[in-house]
């Protein structure tokens, strides 16, 4: 089973300390969906569990420091979906997808057919077989976004972080997108998603770590942690707040 | 326009064999193939068999080589860089080259030994890579290194035009010029071995990255999250197009527009992933260098036209062309 667990990871980007002393122990079959401000160290945080950027502390994979591991060692246990939709070459969306097994592409190896089945599977959940021929920098930005969303779990690896994997979807795919990361978690895998959206955090994570100015301020079950008195301090901002058979929180007011 | 990708490389390599046959064939007299055939088999007149091996062939190994070594280049840099306009000049290595050539022309080291020309060029082509490291330092982006490479170009160019401006006398100002603009006239085996193998090992090691390059379609973060060791791709790339346009630039000149327009050339024809444009870039480079090279032998000038401007010239309706798609008027 696998395990990814940050040990007082910090991160300074120029002169700025963007992560601060952040420690969670990080298991596979949990939701864990990371919320906070914009700025808050989100990002790099998520970044500095791949061992993207160079941290303080420690980010131990399986029992190992992931500073030490090969690249490609990470890229088949942990498969990770960047913020924003960078695509420089205008491939068609199977080309794309088919990016995700580099990972498990022995040197000078042709894709076999377990790759194209992983594909198709990938392409299939996220429901984007329907666009395979088209090309994927022509597609708008919903689309996009699922069709790199299918590209990391094409990797099916135990392990998937996703940055801001919900961003530019209409409700219904914002939905489906968190269906699909919860049925993952649920087949095992560990999933980590940054994503602002405190109703559908609510629903589906099994758990949430809240960063405000790099600093984790709350890290539990989402019903414990999404209270008013956070909202105001974490974002400064009241919210009604529904109760028992109809939960939820709608933003109503600014407090600075 | 989506043709077959299985396709291009048959065609590409028959296109290769038809370029270097006319590239044999072609020059202040032209041969019928029979004639070419029992040469090179070591039957026939050993004078026009003395032509073709001792000047033809050497000619047509460099155009292939060179081409070859110009397309991918360009393929693999525009690749690395994620910019459609990338080529080896952008990285100051060409000039570098032509700057190492040029001090071994102003201070007569080639006149005192004809190779210190080509061996001052691979100096400065790997020169120009150092400084090139020493600029952008670790940074990963491209556009750092850009930079770092405009600034190296620069420089190199500057060194050019100040021993232009030096020059002793106007002959010896005139014979840099001439060489700079390129040219494959008058080679010979000794060129070949000089170039061949720089080229061979800077091809190798362009080839070794396409799906690193792959990779970078997701930016480098994606790229580095797929398994890509970023630090030895650069490594690799840089070294390779160091490596293998320096030897290219020592026995051609400088050669521009090569590495700029075959991958536009033969992308079209694939799936559009830098790894697919790679060997049909050095294959349609050297097409492209070796049929430019038959061109400037029967195009009628009082003096052989120079390559370099040839190819100069076929770049433009590249860039005309996509202008006009930018602007939709395609």
């Amino acid at each position: 089973m696998v395990e990814l667990v940050a040990e007082q990871v910090s991160v300074t980007l120029g002169r700025r300390a963007v992560v601060r002393s952040v420690s969670a122990r990080l298991r596979a079959g949990e939701f864990v969906g990371i919320l906070g401000p914009n700025g808050a160290g989100k990002s790099t945080l998520a970044r500095a569990l791949l061992g993207l950027v160079p941290s303080e502390g420690a980010v131990m994979l399986d029992g190992e420091r992931i500073a030490t591991l090969p690249r490609k060692q990470i890229a088949r246990t942990i498969a990770y979906l960047p913020q924003g939709q960078t695509l420089h070459w205008p491939l068609s969306v199977e080309r794309l997808v088919a990016l995700g097994r580099l990972p498990h592409l022995a040197p000078y190896s042709r894709i076999s057919a377990a790759d194209r089945e992983a594909i198709a599977r990938a392409m299939r959940v996220a429901e984007v077989d329907a666009l395979a021929g088209r090309i994927a920098t022509e597609l708008s930005g919903g689309e996009r976004a699922r069709v790199l969303l299918a590209r990391a779990l094409a990797v099916e690896a135990p392990v998937l972080v996703a940055d801001e994997p919900l961003a530019s979807l209409d409700p219904a795919h914002q939905l489906q997108g968190m269906e699909i990361m919860r049925a993952e978690a649920d087949a095992g895998r560990l999933v980590v998603a940054v994503f602002h959206d405190l109703n559908l955090a609510m629903r589906f994570c099994d758990r949430l770590l809240v960063l405000d100015g790099g600093r984790l301020v709350a890290d539990g079950n989402p019903c414990d942690v999404l209270t008013p008195d956070l909202l105001a301090e974490v974002y400064g901002i009241s919210a009604m707040f529904g109760t028992g058979e109809r939960p939820g929180i709608v933003p109503m007011q600014r407090l600075r | 326009m989506r043709a077959s990708p299985s396709l291009l490389l048959p065609s590409l390599l028959v296109l290769v064999a038809i370029a270097a046959l006319l590239s044999i064939a072609i020059g202040s007299s032209s041969l019928p193939v029979s004639t070419m055939v029992d040469a090179l088999t070591g039957k026939g007149d050993p004078v026009i068999r003395a032509i073709l091996i001792e000047l033809r062939l050497p000619r047509t190994i460099l155009a292939l080589a060179v081409g070859a070594m110009l397309g991918l280049s360009g393929a693999a840099l525009q690749g690395y860089l994620r910019n459609p306009l990338a080529e080896p000049a952008v990285l100051g290595t060409s000039n570098g080259a032509a700057l190492g050539a040029v001090i071994a022309f102003y201070f007569g080291l080639s006149n005192a030994w004809p190779l210190a020309l080509p061996i001052m060029a691979i100096g400065g082509a790997l020169a120009s890579l150092a400084l090139l490291f020493l600029l952008a330092g670790r940074s990963e982006s491209p556009l750092t290194l850009i930079l770092a490479g405009i600034a190296v170009a620069t420089f190199a160019g500057a060194g050019i035009s100040l021993a232009l401006n030096l020059s002793p006398n106007p002959f010896a100002g005139m014979e840099v010029m001439v060489w700079l603009m390129g040219s494959l006239e008058d080679r010979s085996f000794d060129h070949v071995l000089i170039a061949l193998p720089c080229i061979a090992v800077g091809m190798a090691l362009l080839l070794w990255d396409g799906r690193a390059l792959d990779a970078l379609t997701l930016g480098e973060d994606g790229a580095a999250a797929l398994g890509t060791d970023l630090a030895r791709t650069r490594l690799r790339l840089l070294l390779g197009v160091a490596i293998g346009v320096g030897g290219a630039v020592a026995v051609s000149g400088a050669i521009g527009f090569v590495g700029l327009i075959v991958p536009h050339l033969v992308r079209p024809f694939t799936d559009r992933s830098p790894s697919a444009i790679l060997i049909p870039s050095a294959l349609g480079g050297a097409v492209l260098l070796t049929l430019s090279d038959v061109l400037v032998r029967v195009i009628p000038a009082t003096t052989e036209l120079r390559l370099g401007v040839v190819t100069a010239f076929l770049g433009v309706p590249v860039f005309l062309f996509h202008l006009m798609r930018e602007r939709r008027l395609w």
